[in-house]
């Protein structure tokens, strides 16, 4: 049955699977070609519907309790991990070779690693959040199943070797017996080839962070000479015989739809095989690729306008007024009194715009759609929810659908990559033979699910002392759409094209008072409160009279997870109203902070972080601050500054501070970050040279979304729709000096680290310019125009 | 369509295209080669970039036909995983990515740039790259690896 076929096959991948990945470097394509007569068997032998059996043993994104869909080992010792969360660029797949190989105790090289793939790996939903390491390197999991392998192999051996289980040691793929090592059974002899057959173990023990050899090292990524030599396959780079390529034609504006479409128009176009048109879909397929893009730009298209769009000067006023879904995360009921009562009330407004992902490459898909099954290789973050979406958009089942996870551009959330996948089947479906589908620029940027924007109102109420005693938070932001799931395709532009709803919008208002314990994984709430709800108190901060009130509005635009979504845009308002607060009291922003905190791990990264940086210990601003703005502007009217911002990363996964300096230019507005350090603290840490990748990565590129980035648009269209009108920082701009500070926590679970320390960077800036200059930029971006202009309106 | 021939990493290769197709969708799709990636098709971000008779081009941007007599050299006509250019090897050494999409354009950018101005300084590195994006933002690492490579091998 299911079980058996599916150990079969798994025995030929570790078997004749991987030999070729090893010597090429990682290759996905390596790993099909190199266990290419089990591919062909899922594909063409209606294996499909047995492996369905598999998948409903409690495969609905929370992996799988049994140790055959996780560990294989093969007669030649070699260790198969089947994962479902994937490598898209912050090293996760490196991090989780090495946990296979700490926790079964066998060398780093003799693992291969599978992730991602419906038919194979067990269903982990969705890899997104920083959620990979809480969930596979803990205490369940991928970790479990390590554990328990090894568990079993030293039970196994125990047997064999006719020794008691705990005068034994597992070791280089081998038991052997303490006091004499020279009895010893490998691995691959008690297990290789078969099935363990053993359900995972909770009580299986994990190897000690302070006894790791392999996790907690600095392993080079094994992927990183493939894409250095230019070898490694993308999705992009997926060829399968008999393709075709397709293009998709959007909608001019976001609510168009189709009046007609004029097939004449692109009649005798050199490589035409089919214009697709259902519903607002359309798309195009040729032969080849830049006939299928000359195909679409020619392609005559009526379309019926939609209403006109709000103009984005009015955006943050607008979302005020629109119905709204509400919702209290911590209400003490007193704030409004406290307030009244309160010796001092400060407010501040801030606003954050919608942002982009903006992928250096944009989104591709290949699908290969046959009469009653279907295979699409995607770069969706959520393989088996985009196998359930896809077949539901096919008319298909979803077990009849195999999603192969192959990697596109780094996606920092939900970018074009299900949409495209999306299309893709529709085309080949349409046309009955594989279609690959990638967007065109514009399409990608049009289209995506940006990240929310936000508007937020902070008060704080102050007793005689300077102590903050009242938090009251009030945001509303714009939404529509998101992740799939496993049932909404119609989330993103293509399902909603074809005619699918994204996730309804029911408004309400009031919200209901807070029963369930403080969740803050949007960093909704500030870290200085106490967070209590009813009996629970989940903040990380003293401040007891608190309000979180959050009011949700329909976005005309597609929105979705953006690196640290939400989070981001909250930890921005919170940490500069923070500042704003601690420079009324002329304290110094750090010890203020501190102050307000009782949470010992955002303390220590606060801590550590200043210690870097060498903080100097004074209010905000700078003395110093204005002083040149005296002057008349010129060349040498530029200004210095500091900044601190810190968060608890989704509430209680990953604990960060950020330490800005900066040079404003007060002639022209311009802000140049010269330092960045960062404290963090993701508890004990898989691969120190990643997690450092990671935070010099975020840390820049929170800078570039401060800085720059905002989504643009007039009352008809997106109008940032490539890199002249969406402005990321190239490579060439000139780079701060960054500092990271990594703290090791061998005693605490593992957070993620991939989305702590991009959080923070707006906020560190915006209170370095504010050191540096007095004045408070309250909405980002702070370009050099918004910058000149608030400085040109200092008093 | 027309039949033309073109030398991509030492080798001459014949393709049957419309003259008008960028040079980038020959490579990737004729020529089933990987290293040059479309990143926007508009020259806006580098990610195409190949090397044609020395200089650093746009792929994405470049009619197939006017590089038939040229010299094209892709990411992996300068050297394979076995045998990485020292530029790659520098990258490797550095680990110098994360995504790894925009790696054409950072190091063809780089070597030409350096080819030809082999004492240049940090300013004009950067400068160098002002046209090229790398959305993970590897900056720190990436520049490190071109100073790396610059040095040339330790000895």
């Amino acid at each position: 049955m299911t079980r058996t076929l599916t150990s079969e096959a798994r025995r030929a991948l570790t078997r004749a699977g991987l030999s070729q990945a090893k010597s090429r470097g990682f290759s996905r394509r390596s790993f099909l070609k190199g266990s290419g007569a089990v591919i062909v068997t899922f594909a063409s032998a209606g294996v499909l519907d047995e492996v369905s059996g598999v998948l409903a043993q409690g495969f609905n994104g929370t992996g799988s309790p049994q140790l055959d869909s996780w560990i294989a080992i093969g007669a030649d010792g070699t260790v198969t991990a089947y994962t479902g969360k994937c490598e898209f660029g912050q090293g996760l797949y490196t991090a989780q070779m090495q946990l296979v190989a700490e926790e079964l105790c066998v060398p780093f090289n003799r693992v291969r690693l599978i992730q991602c793939d419906t038919s194979i790996t067990p269903d982990q939903g969705t890899t997104s959040g920083q959620q990979s390491h809480p969930t596979n390197f803990n205490k369940t999991n991928l970790a479990l199943a390590a554990a328990t392998a090894r568990e079993t192999l030293v039970r196994l051996a125990s047997a064999r070797l006719n020794a008691p289980t705990q005068d034994l040691i597992a070791r280089e793929g081998a038991v052997s017996v303490k006091a004499t090592p020279s009895r010893r059974v490998s691995y691959a002899s008690l297990i290789g080839g078969k099935t363990f057959e053993v359900q995972l173990n909770p009580k299986a023990a994990r190897i000690h962070p302070r006894d790791w050899t392999v996790l907690g090292t600095p392993v080079p990524r094994v992927d990183m000479r493939a894409m250095a030599t230019g070898e490694f396959e993308f999705v992009h780079n997926v060829r399968v015989p008999g393709m075709l390529h397709g293009r998709v034609v959007r909608p001019p504006s976001p609510a168009a739809t189709v009046m007609s479409v004029d097939e004449s128009s692109v009649r005798g176009m050199p490589g035409l095989v089919k214009v697709v048109v259902k519903n607002n879909f359309i798309g195009v397929v040729a032969n080849k690729p830049w006939q299928a893009a000359q195909i679409a730009e020619k392609l005559r298209v009526t379309w019926t306008p939609g209403p006109r769009l709000s103009p984005q000067r009015d955006a943050y006023q607008q979302i005020r007024k629109e119905p709204s879904t509400d919702t209290l995360l911590v209400d003490s009921g007193d704030v409004d009194q406290t307030l009244a009562s309160a010796a001092t009330v400060l407010r501040a407004t801030y606003h954050h715009p919608y942002q982009m992902h903006g992928s250096i490459g944009t989104s591709c898909a290949v699908a290969d759609v046959q009469a009653d099954k279907a295979t699409v290789w995607s770069a969706t973050q959520s393989a088996f929810p985009t196998r359930n979406t896809t077949a539901a958009i096919l008319g298909f089942k979803p077990e009849s659908v195999r999603v192969i996870y192959t990697r596109g551009a780094g996606c920092y959330g939900i970018n074009g990559a299900d949409t495209v996948s999306y299309d893709a089947a529709v085309l080949s479906q349409a046309v009955g033979k594989p279609v690959r589908v990638q967007l065109s620029r514009k399409d990608e940027m049009a289209w995506e699910n940006y990240g929310n924007l936000f508007a937020i109102d902070q008060r704080a109420g102050l007793d005689a002392n300077g102590t903050i005693t009242t938090w009251d938070y009030e945001a509303w932001s714009a939404a529509k759409g998101g992740r799939p799931g496993y049932n909404t395709p119609g989330n993103v532009v293509t399902g909603t094209l074809l005619g699918l709803n994204p996730a309804p919008f029911n408004p309400r208002t009031p919200a209901p008072a807070p029963t369930q314990p403080l969740n803050n994984n949007s960093n909704t709430a500030p870290s200085y409160i106490t967070g209590r709800v009813g009996g629970s108190r989940n903040g990380a901060g003293v401040v007891q009279s608190e309000r979180v009130l959050s009011h949700r509005v329909r976005s005309p635009f597609f929105t979705g997870p953006l690196r640290a979504p939400e989070r981001l845009q909250n930890t921005f308002a919170h940490e500069c109203f923070m500042d704003e607060v601690a420079a009324h009291v002329k304290a110094d922003p750090v010890a203020y902070r501190l102050r307000h905190l009782n949470h010992p791990r955002l303390m220590g990264a606060i801590q550590a972080a200043a210690k870097a940086a060498n903080w100097q210990t004074r209010p905000s601003p700078n003395r110093r601050a204005g002083l040149a703005s005296q002057d008349p502007p010129s060349s040498n009217s530029t200004v210095s500054g500091r900044g601190i911002a810190c968060v608890c990363y989704e509430g209680d996964n990953g604990y960060v501070a950020m330490v800005a300096e900066v040079d404003v230019n007060q002639a022209t507005g311009e802000v140049h970050v010269t330092r960045l350090v960062v404290a963090q603290d993701c508890g004990p840490i898989s691969n120190p040279d990643g997690m450092r990748n990671q935070m010099e990565g975020g840390a820049l590129q929170g800078m570039s979304r401060a800085l720059g980035e905002s989504v643009t648009w007039d009352e008809e269209k997106i109008t940032s729709i490539d890199w002249r009108t969406y402005h990321s920082l190239p490579l060439g701009f000139a780079i701060p000096r960054i500092e990271t500070v990594l703290i090791n926590q061998p005693d605490e679970e593992a957070c993620g680290s991939g989305e702590t320390a991009i959080t923070v960077v707006a906020g560190a800036i915006g209170n370095a310019i504010f050191d540096a200059t007095g004045v408070r930029i309250r909405e980002v971006p702070f370009t050099p125009e918004r910058v000149k202009a608030a400085l040109g309106s200092r008093t | 369509m027309a039949t033309l021939t073109l030398k991509v990493n030492g080798r001459t290769r014949s393709v049957d295209v419309d003259p008008a197709t960028p040079l980038l969708y020959v490579l990737s799709d004729d020529l089933e080669l990987r290293g040059p990636k479309f990143g926007c098709g508009l020259g806006q971000c580098g990610s195409c970039t190949v090397i044609a008779n020395g200089q650093a081009i746009r792929s994405c941007i470049t009619p197939v036909s006017m590089v038939t007599s040229a010299e094209i050299t892709t990411l992996e006509g300068l050297g394979t995983p076995e045998k990485p250019h020292p530029i790659q090897q520098a990258f490797i050494d550095e680990q110098a990515a994360q995504c790894g999409f925009c790696l054409s354009g950072v190091m063809l950018t780089a070597k030409t740039f350096f080819d030809k101005n082999p004492r240049a300084t940090d300013e004009q590195i950067q400068q160098a790259l002002s046209g090229v994006l790398c959305r993970c933002f590897g900056n720190v690492r990436m520049l490190r690896a071109i100073r790396r490579y610059a040095k040339g091998p330790a000895v």
